[in-house]
């Protein structure tokens, strides 16, 4: 045999192999399209094409409590949240490395509640937050810093080796989202329009040590830092909901630490009046997270802050942005307008959280 | 050689040792045969086969084998 | 680390890469790097190595040693061949091989004594413990047993007795001697290699051929595919079969039985591909450990198919220097003149097929279980030879050994028993594996196969389904094998794109339906606080 044909030989059988592994890695990750819909929101962010001046950073007190349509139409804020569940600090700071590659926003809000977590995890979460970035030191370096102890960093290169377990559970949405996704989002929000008002949660229990971990402090430290060098505001928040605590203590703390570095940190717990909150009507799981209507609300105090504090552009006004908008808001509004017929014709929503079912 | 034979076809009397050369390799005789054949003719040929030269290429065929109790003798 | 790890597999690509980036003079060197890396990353503390360093440098001092008393015994005896009277001669070389021998002895005590104190020292201690009152209880040893000590003790000794009995040199290079004895691919579970074997293609520089690195490829996938996909998945089952012992008693041991052959083999012969495989890739060879042996038709040639290079071994180098040893001999001699010629003939063959199963049973492992077990494989073998004359009188009067399904019978037969003994491997201790086996025969209960109990040992259907038609696969490239006398591989070689067809799906195949890892289970999350 000639040479050049054995190395069309070894080429063609290595892509082949390749290819065909790379496809059933693609078939048999978890898509997150239904029910459990938080591992797609990561991924989403690279396929918008509208600048954020704003981002949003943290875990669920982020993605679920604030409509960036409605920061976008009543104050011509173009946003995006880069939220997770859960999302440790360490990886919103990865997340932040990450979102710098690829635009400099203005502003970065901190959600401020996953501080109490000290160490990794869960690998369900870290998978979902994780998973969906890009490759660059900053992934390398965020499975690094997140990973439990029987996880490895392989299966993180390779997810295959991880996930080849479901391909005797796999079904017709993971060959129909095996190479496209739909949008779960909208520009990082997660919608949910139904109501359960918030209960009375039991009494805080009492911790033997309220010292925020050194760790998670490190890396709330180098997120400022971070944002200091690229001349971004740094501003740092506490969600108006009441659960998980947040205990006096940690809010010292932190509050210690914005005034050191002189940057802003508001708890929205303490004003939750004053944004006009009513949890009787705007949580949809009984005062964890808000819902459609919570939200709205929220965002409008949050760009009240944001365009008073800081040097925003009004998107309303360019015409390319603006026809991005459109369409989001289009969306926005068709999966409200969904949602609650859902709600009319079954009093609950059944294509939508974590229990959602196929129709 | 003739005593030689006599022993082996005292083992299995269906063989054709005289144009077999395959004994071991095809399993004709097995390792139980090669220790009575040791024991045969250590008791009537008088030479004393040791363990080092228990190897296929001596027990293959009858021809090799006598070749090695020649050679054993003489040594 | 396992074959079955990440690491190894990084580790063997990495190597392989290396092994032919290197200048080739330096391809072996490179070996006994990788080797005694792979044998640190098992023993951090580097106590492992320490172990098999000693003895790669007793055998290698020692060969040595034998080799000049036996060269400078020769070369004395041809300078003086014309002076020397035979008897004289005869004398000498006596001389010499005491002398020999003596190195010999203190060689195997050193090497096969590390073996014997680091495998055997606290079983030792728990039997005699028995016999002793509580209070006078010795206190059970801190010692570690270095990974695949019995493997390179072995080998080591068969160069030891090989040297000696002059069929091959010593290696005077000690760095060729450690790499013989610390060679990575077969430190785990063999094969057991002869250094006159070994040694003509692991020093030997190997420039890159496509056809052989395919070949060695396509069985390191094959290995994986049956230890992966098959072995490490029907292992699931095995667990509970043989632990919880007072729910799975009667038909689930006939079933965990079968399982577990199946399980074996796979797993043993799919380690033994990989190891081959690798060293295929580099063009060293190996001696095949396995040709079929669930094609024997009685357990003697199932143990000569079956580990193969073990096997060779005890008969090279303890039953046949045991059954010509100049006492046995008299012992025959004796028992013959005594028992009659046919009873006596065989007192001697079934004196040293006893001390060798017995000592095959102990090389299996510390405990009960393999002595009892060993010992099982010698009473089958011993009563089959006995049997002989039976048979061959039954033959002659039925002639159903010419009809085809008689084999089927007698396939069947071996496999049965052999796996039916193989149990002793299974369960905890040796009363319970005979209250376990007797069950299986008193106390079967046939619904098991129809009400879905199968369904409860932790295999899904889809699981199962993997599971036969591995088997169909496994059985189908035996039959193959066995009946054209063909080797799948070499006849798939054939055909290029077919073969990286076959690599490709292998590769898919392990990849998808292994059973490695975390069972990951997207209904395992735990949506509490967000």
């Amino acid at each position: 045999m000639k040479k050049s044909k054995k190395i069309i030989i070894i080429l063609a059988f290595v892509v082949v192999t390749a290819v065909l592994l790379w496809m059933a890695q693609r078939l048999v990750m978890p898509k997150y399209q239904k029910g459990i819909i938080e591992g797609s929101m990561i991924e989403e962010y690279y396929g918008d094409k509208a600048p954020h001046e704003v981002v949003f950073i943290g875990d669920c007190e982020v993605y679920e409590n604030i409509s960036t349509v409605e920061l976008y139409e009543k104050y011509g804020i173009s946003s995006y949240i880069r939220g997770s569940a859960q999302q440790l600090t360490w990886q919103s700071y990865y997340l932040l490395e990450d979102t710098l590659r690829y635009e400099k926003p203005k502003v970065v809000v901190f959600n401020v509640l996953a501080l109490k977590y000290n160490e990794p995890q869960s690998e369900s979460y870290n998978r979902m937050s994780i998973d969906g970035m890009k490759w660059s030191s900053s992934k390398w370096n965020n499975i690094k810093a997140s990973m439990t102890e029987d996880e490895n960093m392989l299966e993180y290169i390779f997810p295959l080796l991880r996930y080849h377990s479901r391909w005797s559970s796999l079904t017709s949405d993971d060959f129909k989202y095996m190479f496209k996704k739909d949008l779960v989002t909208v520009n990082g929000y997660y919608m949910r329009c139904d109501v359960f008002a918030e209960m009375d949660f039991p009494p805080a229990p009492t911790l033997t040590d309220y010292t925020l971990g050194d760790n998670a402090m490190y890396y709330l430290e180098k997120m400022a830092d971070l944002c200091e060098e690229n001349g971004v505001k740094f501003v740092l928040i506490k969600a108006p909901t009441l659960y998980p605590y947040w205990y006096p203590e940690w809010d010292q703390q932190v509050q210690d630490f914005a005034n050191s570095r002189g940057i802003d940190y508001i708890n929205y717990i303490d004003i939750r009046d004053d944004i006009g909150l009513d949890m009787s009507q705007d949580t949809y799981d009984g005062g964890l997270h808000l819902n459609i209507y919570g939200a709205e609300k929220f965002a409008d105090s949050l760009g009240e802050y944001l365009v008073a504090n800081a040097d925003l552009t009004d998107y309303r006004n360019d015409s390319e942005v603006n026809a991005m908008w459109e369409e989001k808001i289009q969306r926005y509004n068709d999966l409200r307008e969904a949602q609650l017929l859902e709600l009319e014709q079954y009093g609950e929503l059944r294509s939508w959280g974590m229990n959602a079912v196929d129709n | 050689m003739e005593e030689l034979l006599e022993i082996l076809r005292d083992l299995h009397s269906d063989v054709d040792y005289d144009t077999c050369e395959t004994l071991v390799d095809d399993r004709i005789i097995d390792s139980f045969d090669i220790i009575s054949i040791v024991a045969e003719v250590d008791d009537r040929l008088d030479v004393s086969i040791p363990a080092e030269e228990i190897i296929p290429e001596n027990f293959n065929s009858a021809k090799a084998l006598w070749a090695l109790i020649e050679r054993l003798e003489n040594d | 680390m396992l074959f079955t790890s990440y690491s190894f597999v990084l580790f063997v690509a990495a190597v392989l890469l290396l092994y032919y980036i290197v200048p080739r003079k330096f391809q072996w060197p490179l070996l006994l790097v990788a080797s005694y890396y792979f044998y640190y990353c098992a023993d951090t503390k580097g106590r492992y190595l320490l172990f098999i360093t000693v003895t790669s440098v007793v055998t290698w001092i020692c060969g040595i040693v034998m080799d000049k008393i036996g060269t400078e015994g020769d070369a004395y005896v041809k300078a003086h061949k014309a002076d020397l009277s035979k008897e004289e001669r005869k004398a000498y070389k006596a001389q010499v091989k005491h002398k020999k021998n003596m190195v010999l002895l203190l060689s195997l005590l050193i090497t096969i004594g590390i073996l014997a104190v680091t495998k055997y020292t606290n079983f030792v201690i728990t039997n005699i413990n028995s016999f002793l009152k509580p209070g006078n209880a010795i206190r059970a040893m801190d010692i570690i047993v270095p990974l695949g000590i019995s493997f390179y003790t072995f080998q080591a000794a068969s160069y030891l007795i090989d040297v000696s009995r002059g069929t091959i040199k010593s290696e005077k290079n000690f760095f060729k001697m450690a790499l013989f004895v610390s060679y990575f691919p077969q430190l785990v579970q063999g094969p057991i290699s002869r250094f006159g074997d070994l040694s003509q293609t692991l020093y030997e520089p190997h420039k890159f051929e496509l056809n052989g690195f395919g070949r060695g490829l396509i069985r390191i996938l094959w290995g994986y595919f049956k230890k992966l996909v098959i072995a490490d998945r029907i292992m699931i089952a095995i667990k509970p079969m043989i632990t919880i012992t007072d729910k799975y008693f009667g038909t689930y041991v006939f079933i965990a039985m079968l399982f577990y052959a199946f399980e074996l083999y796979c797993d043993f012969t799919g380690g033994i591909d990989i190891t081959i495989g690798i060293s295929e890739c580099m063009g060293i060879k190996l001696k095949e450990n396995f040709i079929l042996p669930y094609f024997s038709k009685n357990v003697k040639e199932y143990w000569n198919r079956w580990h193969i290079t073990m096997g060779t071994w005890f008969t090279d180098y303890i039953f046949y220097p045991l059954s010509v040893s100049p006492r046995m001999l008299k012992l025959s001699k004796w028992s013959r003149s005594h028992l009659g010629d046919k009873l006596g003939k065989r007192v001697t063959v079934y004196l040293s097929c006893f001390l060798v199963w017995l000592a095959t049973g102990v090389w299996h492992g510390a405990a009960w279980n393999f002595i009892v077990w060993g010992l099982a494989n010698y009473v089958i073998i011993m009563v089959s030879q006995e049997l002989e004359p039976l048979y061959a009188k039954f033959h002659g009067k039925f002639h159903l050994k010419d009809k085809p399904g008689y084999a089927m019978f007698e396939i069947c037969r071996t496999i049965f028993i052999m796996s039916c003994i193989r149990l002793f491997d299974c369960y905890r201790n040796v009363p319970l594996t005979f209250k376990m086996i007797g069950s299986m025969f008193t106390k079967a209960n046939l619904k098991v196969y129809v009400d879905g109990s199968l369904m409860e040992l932790g295999l899904t259907a889809a699981d199962y389904t993997v599971l036969v038609i591995g088997f169909i696969i496994v059985l189908g490239v035996g039959v193959y094998k066995a009946q054209t006398k063909k080797d799948v591989r070499t006849e798939l070689s054939k055909n290029i794109p077919l073969f990286c067809l076959v690599c490709v799906l292998l590769v898919i195949s392990v990849a998808v339906l292994g059973a490695y890892g975390n069972g990951y289970d997207s209904t395992q999350f735990i949506y509490n606080q967000f």
